[in-house]
């Protein structure tokens, strides 16, 4: 029987339509981190959407998780959400049994090892964990959802992260050039190309923009800054 | 009690020869030891009052409350042991959630009561455990109509029209016989609940006391809820009035 | 390793009573644990807007049934105490079943009696573990929730989508509405930062309209959510939307 003849009866059908679940959303946002000697900025932006929506143009981005330790995530915000809280709770819970606030090298090491216990449903997440070790250094950690961990000293992540990282390359690492390489910014320096790489990113990414915070951390504590950025 | 050291009151399982459960009378023996609760009939609803009894003055007040809700609609008080009790309210509750959740309409009086004797019942039937130290009344007012029930340790419930547990419930009883049950507005109810707790208290045995009253009735909505404010000084005034004008009388007889 | 031999040769399969021609061979027990169909019974946007003394919220009495408007007074919007509005749009019956707990939760801290109340965010913050938990066991509430409310005297309102995102903001506009409506809302907002009662209300009852042209399960009859720092919790409704269809016969070129 060929196959326009055949009749089709659609009450008796028994493929059922299935409505495919995805329990991930990718809700955007960019964070770029650059650490210098003795202090780190780390700068997200505070757009939070899906799609073409926006869903809000002020949600911080920034967790911090001690005096001098800031967790930057974007991605799936509900795991987002999920994970900022557990790593909240983690840090009360070593509090109160070391009497002691977890190190930056610490918790590095801990939220690679949240991430990774989740391997096979992981969190969506790009995170990015500033602040500083134990010699008063500036470090930068980025990981993958999965948990695989780096130290650097710049780094761009999120939806603008594959455009803003070669920036940053150029701009702080002076890759690639002749008679140039890399010498430790200074935080003004650092300050500057932040915003600077977050408006190129806010021209050609949708998923970043309206504005950004930024926190500058140095062994005094951790400092708060907020910048514009075009809000379409 | 003759019967106390012949062997047959270790156990809740088991009888004497003459079939009686000893466990159980003991527990009964608990609630008798505590400060007496009672319950109202009015005609638009119903009171529940509790004498509680301060054994310390450190201790806060409207702490170890006598009087729980059980619902939006249902209030419980009891007398006797405050964390046994405190167990039946938890049941209490979460069988009228249970049903809230099947039925999706709040749980009738009668059915509750009908669960909560069950369970307390089962609690006099194995050796491994002891009876429940506590007697509740369970009150609420359901579609125009108050319904009042107590249960006792053994399980036993009965409805009421008024009622008494705890140190003195025989006086309470005969002070509430003389009332006229169901035709009193629960307002004016009020002031007999608390005149006849004021009047059961033993301020030879017990100095302090506090007055709790509640009440589910027509003004409340149905709700069960602690008296407000205005109607219970109002209530606490007319029960020191009445006491005055009682000893009063008595110095007159001498 | 034994290998017993067919039960029922060529007979139809366990759970099967017909074999049609052609037809799918069933799916093995183990892949049928399916969760996540998908709504069924539908309801469309919740709008919001916080102004300067509370939080505004409205929603269509519509649930639909794929296109067709199946049940035409469907609230969905609703108070939780004097703290909490909670609208809802997506699947209807998820909704209820939030409804009902949380209703529950409400009961059982009122029974407590220690005159604390669930404050806003705590039951924004519930939710969205609730809705993320059941995402991560891959069987979801259908539903985009709005909590609004007021909390230290301040307004609050915030939403939980089905995956358990949740954000807080001065607008917040669910399924269609988000296109719509978000953007006029937003620029009133913009406008004119700290908007009077009055004001918001314009601006939502114009945004109905607009999504009522534009989104087709949408529904004249609707209700509005009001929580005011000063006047507390109503919830008003069934009211209608305004409309003028005269602008559909200006339309030409289709």
């Amino acid at each position: 029987m060929s196959l326009a003849l055949r009749p089709s009866f659609p009450d008796y059908e028994s493929v059922s339509k299935h409505n495919n679940f995805n329990p991930y959303s990718d809700n955007g946002g960019s964070v770029v981190a650059i650490a210098g000697d003795d202090f780190v900025v780390v700068g997200a932006d505070t757009r939070l959407s899906a799609g073409f929506s926006i869903y809000t143009r002020e949600q911080s981005k920034l967790f911090p998780l001690s005096a001098n330790t800031v967790l930057g995530c974007s991605g799936c915000w509900c795991d987002t959400l999920t994970l900022t809280r557990i790593l909240k709770s983690r840090m009360q819970m070593y509090q109160q049994e070391h009497n002691k606030t977890m190190s930056t090298t610490a918790c590095a090491q801990m939220l690679s090892i949240i991430l990774y216990y989740k391997r096979f449903f992981p969190y969506y997440i790009s995170n990015m964990l500033v602040g500083l070790d134990d010699e008063g250094k500036g470090c930068v950690y980025s990981y993958d959802p999965v948990g695989h961990c780096e130290r650097r000293t710049f780094r761009a992540s999120g939806s603008a992260g594959a455009l803003l990282q070669p920036l940053l390359d150029n701009q702080i690492g002076k890759k690639n050039m002749l008679n140039a390489k890399e010498e430790p910014v200074s935080k003004e320096a650092a300050l500057s190309i932040l915003k600077d790489v977050f408006i190129s990113a806010a021209e050609r990414d949708i998923y970043t923009g309206d504005s950004i915070l930024i926190n500058i951390i140095t062994k005094d504590g951790t400092t708060e800054e907020t910048f514009q950025l075009r809000r379409d | 009690m003759s019967s106390i050291g012949t062997g047959y009151d270790l156990s809740a399982s088991q009888f004497s020869p003459d079939g009686r459960v000893f466990q159980v009378e003991y527990a009964m023996k608990a609630v008798e030891n505590s400060g007496t609760v009672i319950g109202l009939k009015g005609s638009d609803g119903i009171i529940l009052a509790a004498e509680k009894l301060i054994l310390s003055k450190l201790h806060e007040p409207s702490t170890n409350q006598r009087i729980f809700n059980i619902d939006k609609h249902i209030g419980m008080a009891f007398s006797g042991l405050i964390a046994d009790a405190r167990q039946i309210v938890q049941i209490a509750r979460r069988e009228a959630a249970e049903y809230r959740q099947q039925y999706g309409s709040s749980i009738p009086l009668k059915y509750l009561n009908d669960r909560v004797s069950m369970y307390m019942h089962a609690y006099t039937l194995y050796s491994a455990i002891r009876p429940y130290g506590c007697s509740v009344i369970l009150a609420s007012y359901e579609n125009g109509e108050p319904v009042m029930y107590t249960i006792d340790p053994s399980g036993i419930s009965y409805g009421n029209h008024g009622c008494a547990t705890g140190k003195a419930k025989q006086s309470a009883k005969t002070e509430i016989e003389k009332l006229k049950l169901g035709q009193i507005p629960c307002k004016e109810l009020a002031k007999e609940a608390a005149k006849i707790i004021y009047l059961v208290h033993d301020e030879l045995k017990d100095k302090n006391f506090e007055l709790e009253l509640s009440w589910v009735c027509k003004d409340s909505n149905g709700y069960h809820e602690r008296v407000p404010e205005v109607v219970f000084q109002e209530a606490e005034k007319a029960a020191k009035q009445a006491m005055e004008a009682d000893s009063e009388s008595d110095t007159e007889d001498m | 390793m034994m290998n017993p031999p067919a039960f029922w040769q060529n007979g139809p399969a366990p759970g099967n009573f017909y074999s049609f021609p052609n037809m799918q061979p069933q799916m093995k027990p183990e892949e049928s644990r399916q969760h996540s169909q998908g709504p069924v019974t539908t309801s469309t946007s919740i709008l919001a807007l916080a102004y300067d003394k509370g939080v505004i919220v409205a929603g269509d009495l519509l649930a639909s049934y794929g296109s067709l408007a199946r049940y035409t007074n469907c609230p969905r919007i609703f108070k939780v105490n004097n703290n909490i509005i909670l609208g809802a749009s997506g699947d209807y019956a998820d909704f209820q079943y939030v409804k009902e707990f949380v209703e529950q939760k409400i009961i059982t801290e009122e029974c407590l009696d220690d005159g604390l109340f669930l404050k806003p965010k705590s039951l924004y913050c519930w939710l969205t573990r609730i809705l993320y938990q059941r995402r991560s066991k891959m069987d979801p509430l259908w539903n985009n929730f709005v909590v609004a409310g007021i909390q230290d005297g301040q307004p609050f309102l915030g939403t939980v989508d089905k995956l358990g995102t949740a954000y807080t903001d001065k607008v917040i506009c669910t399924g269609y509405g988000s296109y719509i409506a978000t953007p006029l809302l937003r620029d009133a907002a913009d406008k004119k930062p700290q908007l009077t009662l009055d004001e918001a209300r314009a601006h939502i009852e114009k945004s109905l309209e607009v999504l009522y042209y534009r989104d087709a399960r949408s529904f004249p009859k609707y209700q509005l959510g009001i929580i005011d720092v000063d006047q507390g919790v109503s919830i008003e409704g069934p009211l209608e939307i305004s409309q003028n269809w005269n602008v559909a016969y200006s339309i030409k070129g289709y």
